[in-house]
C-alpha cells in the first residue's frame, strides 16, 4: 500500500478554523452523555431458541443458521430487541411509511414496456421453451440434525 | 481499504491561480484536474480548457493507479470512453446537455444498470445483468454524465456507497472527509435500485463539496412514474448563494446525540461548531429528542423484517445463482440461498423471520412501527417549535481499525456505527455529512446537519456556510 501514500497528501492550507475559536462557556452540546446503555436488569429474561423454533424458522427462511454461532447471534438479536419493552407505546398507532399522509401515485394500467421476453428469461439458470423451470413442489426438506459448536 | 481513502478539493477561488501556476510548469493539465469540483470541472469543459475525452483518460489512469483498494466490482472504462467521446462532440458543436455532460461518476454496485453486471456486492447476484437503467442511472446518462464503473459495498448495501438506507452515505462520507446528502424519502427515485429495506432506502449523493451535492441533486430529483413512492410535486432545482445569512437561523442540539461511547475529538468538534453558529448571529438551542435511544433498536427490528421479506425473491429460478440441488423446489431454495447469501445477510432474514412469526408478531414487529412514530413525532415537534435545522455529530469517532471493526460481528458493529443517522431514515426527513474537522491522527471528523422534509435547499445553504467556515484541509493529489 505504501505507494498509494505517495498518490494522496493532505494540503494543510491554514490553521483550521475550528480550533481557531474561542470555546463558548455555556456551549449547547452537553459535556456529558445524556444517556446511559440500558440497565439489563429491567429487560425479560433472555429468550433461549428452542430445536423447534429453529427447524421452523429454517423452513419458512430457506436459509439455515449453519453452526451455534448463527444460533447465538439471532439470541443477541433478539436479546437487543427486548430493549423496545422500555418504551410506553400505549395509544401509538403503528407507522408504515413516512408517506403516509400523501396520496399514492398510480400509473395508467397500461402497457409502455412491452416485448421484453428475451430480456427476462436471459437472466435464469434454466429455461425450457419459454418456461422458468422448477424442481418437484410440495416435497418438504429432510429434518436435520442439531447444531454442534 | 476504501474507508481511509480521501478525495482532494480546491475551493473556488484558488482555480484560477491553479491552472495558472501549471501552466507555466508545463505538467498534464489532465492530473491536476482530478483535484477539482464537479462545478469547477463543468467550468473548464464548457470553456474548452480540457475535454471530457481527456478527463475521462485521466480517470482511468488514476483508477488503474489505485487498483488495489478494490474500489471497483465492474468497470465499464469502454463505454465510458464512448460516452466521453460523445460528450466531447457535443461540447464542441455548442450542444453541452447538462451541467453533467461529461463529468465522470461511479455508481454503487446496487444500482441496476442496463447490459452492465449488477450484483449488489452478494454471489446471489453474481453474474446478473439487468435488462434496465434505473431510474437515477438514466437521469445520470441523459445528461451526458461518463459512467466509470460500479463500486463495491458491503453485501445488499449493509454499510456502503450510494444509497442511505440507516447511514450508507453519511457515515462513509463522514470517515472520509466528503459531502454525502440522504435526501427526504420519496424526492428521488428507487425504480431499478435493488431494494434492502423499502420504507427506508433512498438513493444519496457524495460529493467533495456542498455545491456539487446541490447540481447533483438537481440532476436527479423528481417525480418517477415508475416509482409510486416518489412524490408527484414539482422540484425545482437550485444553486447555492455565495454569501450566506446565518442571523435568522434556529439551529437545533439535541441532546441525546451526546451518546455513550462518543469520542473526544468528536464531541469537541461538535461543540466548536454550534459555537461558531453561535458566534456568526445564529440562535442555537438544546432540543430533546427524546426517544433516540432506542431508535438503533428499532430500526434493526424493521430492519430485519423488511430485509427477510425482501430476500424472499432471490430462489434462483428467474435470476441470480443457482444451486444444483434439483431434489425438490424447497432444497434448491435453500441450497441456493445458503450459497448465494453471507453470514450477515442470513442472520438479517433468520431475525426479521423471527420477529415476524405470528407469536412475535405485535411484540416486536409492530412495537417497532409504533417506536418509528415516535421518533418521527419528536423531530415533527423540534421543528414546529421553530427549529430550523439540526446540527449533531455523524459517527461516533473517526474511522476505526480494521483489526477493531472485527472484534465484534457485523450486527453489533452496525449498532455502535449508526447510532446518529437511522432516526433520519425512520423519519423520512434529509440529511448531510459536512466534513469539519481532521483529529489528531488526520482522520477525517463529519457533522450532521437534519432539516425538514423536502427542506434540501435550507439545509444545503447552512452546510454550505459550515463548509465555507471551516476551511477542511482536503487531500490534494500531486501534480505529477
Amino acid at each position: 500500500m505504501n505507494h498509494l501514500h505517495r498518490l494522496f497528501r493532505i494540503t494543510q492550507v491554514d490553521r483550521p478554523v475550528l480550533l481557531a475559536i474561542t470555546r463558548r462557556l455555556s456551549s449547547k452540546v452537553p459535556t456529558e452523555p445524556t444517556w446511559k446503555e440500558v440497565d439489563e436488569s429491567k429487560l425479560p429474561n433472555p429468550t433461549k431458541i428452542d430445536q423447534d423454533t429453529i427447524a421452523h424458522l429454517e423452513r419458512l427462511a430457506l436459509v439455515d443458521f449453519a453452526n451455534k454461532e448463527g444460533i447465538r447471534r439471532l439470541e443477541a438479536a433478539i436479546r437487543f430487541a427486548d430493549q423496545m419493552f422500555l418504551v410506553d407505546t400505549t395509544g401509538v398507532e403503528p407507522m408504515d411509511s413516512v408517506l403516509e399522509d400523501r396520496e399514492l401515485y398510480l400509473r395508467d394500467d397500461v402497457v409502455t414496456e412491452g416485448n421484453c421476453k428475451d430480456d427476462i428469461l436471459r437472466n435464469a439458470g434454466k429455461v425450457v421453451e419459454d418456461y422458468f423451470v422448477a424442481p418437484p413442489g410440495n416435497i418438504p426438506l429432510p429434518k436435520k440434525e442439531e447444531y454442534d459448536s | 481499504m476504501c474507508r481511509s481513502k480521501h478525495h482532494g478539493g480546491r475551493p473556488e477561488s484558488s482555480l484560477t491561480f491553479l491552472t495558472t501556476f501549471l501552466a507555466q510548469f508545463n505538467f498534464p493539465r489532465v492530473f491536476s484536474m482530478l483535484g477539482l469540483t464537479l462545478k469547477e470541472t463543468a467550468r473548464l469543459l464548457s470553456e474548452g480548457k480540457t475535454t471530457a475525452a481527456e478527463l475521462c483518460a485521466a480517470c482511468v489512469a488514476r483508477a488503474k493507479q489505485v487498483q488495489e483498494l478494490n474500489v471497483f466490482i465492474t468497470e465499464t472504462y469502454n463505454t465510458a470512453g464512448q460516452q466521453a467521446a460523445d460528450s466531447t462532440l457535443r461540447h464542441r458543436q455548442g450542444n453541452r446537455l447538462h451541467v453533467l455532460d461529461g463529468i465522470p461518476v461511479t455508481i454503487k454496485d446496487a444500482f441496476s444498470t442496463a447490459g452492465v453486471r449488477t450484483t449488489c456486492a452478494s454471489r446471489i447476484l453474481r453474474d446478473y445483468v439487468p435488462p434496465y437503467n434505473a431510474t437515477m442511472v438514466q437521469r445520470l446518462v441523459d445528461r451526458g454524465a461518463v459512467l466509470l464503473g460500479k463500486t463495491n459495498m458491503d453485501e445488499f448495501a449493509m454499510g456502503a456507497l450510494g444509497s442511505d438506507t440507516g447511514g450508507s452515505v453519511r457515515n462513509p462520507a463522514s470517515y472520509c472527509g466528503v459531502v454525502g446528502l440522504k435526501p427526504t424519502y420519496g424526492l428521488l427515485s428507487r425504480h431499478g435500485l435493488i431494494p434492502l429495506v423499502n420504507s427506508l432506502d433512498v438513493p444519496g449523493i457524495f460529493t467533495r463539496c456542498v455545491d456539487d451535492a446541490a447540481i447533483m441533486l438537481g440532476a436527479l430529483a423528481g417525480h418517477d412514474p415508475k416509482d409510486s413512492t416518489t412524490v408527484s410535486d414539482t422540484f425545482q432545482p437550485f444553486s447555492l448563494p455565495e454569501d450566506i445569512d446565518i442571523t435568522r437561523l434556529h439551529v437545533g442540539i439535541p441532546k441525546e446525540y451526546h451518546a455513550p461511547h462518543l469520542s473526544a475529538e468528536t464531541l469537541n468538534t461538535w461543540q466548536r461548531a454550534a459555537d461558531l453558529l453561535e458566534d456568526a448571529g445564529a440562535r442555537v438551542s438544546q432540543v430533546s429528542l427524546p426517544h433516540t435511544p432506542y431508535s438503533i433498536v428499532c430500526y434493526s427490528v424493521l430492519c430485519a423484517a423488511e430485509v427477510a421479506s425482501n430476500m424472499a425473491r432471490y430462489d434462483g429460478l428467474e435470476f441470480g445463482h443457482r444451486g444444483s440441488d434439483h431434489s425438490s423446489t424447497e432444497a434448491l431454495y435453500a441450497q441456493t440461498r445458503h450459497e448465494g447469501f453471507n453470514d450477515v445477510v442470513r442472520g438479517r432474514i433468520l431475525a426479521g423471520n423471527y420477529f415476524l412469526l405470528k407469536r412475535h408478531y405485535d411484540h416486536y414487529f409492530i412495537q417497532a412501527q409504533r417506536i418509528r412514530r415516535l421518533i418521527a413525532n419528536d423531530f415533527r415537534k423540534v421543528f414546529e417549535g421553530g427549529v430550523d435545522i439540526l446540527l449533531t455529530p455523524t459517527t461516533l469517532s473517526p474511522a476505526r481499525s480494521y483489526r477493531w471493526f472485527v472484534q465484534e460481528d457485523n450486527r453489533t458493529r452496525t449498532e455502535q456505527e449508526d447510532v446518529f443517522t437511522q432516526p433520519v431514515n425512520l423519519a423520512g426527513i434529509p440529511a448531510v455529512n459536512v466534513p469539519v474537522a481532521l483529529s489528531e491522527d488526520g482522520l477525517p471528523i463529519g457533522l450532521q446537519l437534519i432539516g425538514q422534509s423536502f427542506q434540501e435547499k435550507t439545509l444545503l445553504t447552512v452546510a454550505k456556510w459550515l463548509e465555507q467556515q471551516v476551511n477542511f484541509p482536503h487531500l490534494q493529489l500531486p501534480e505529477h
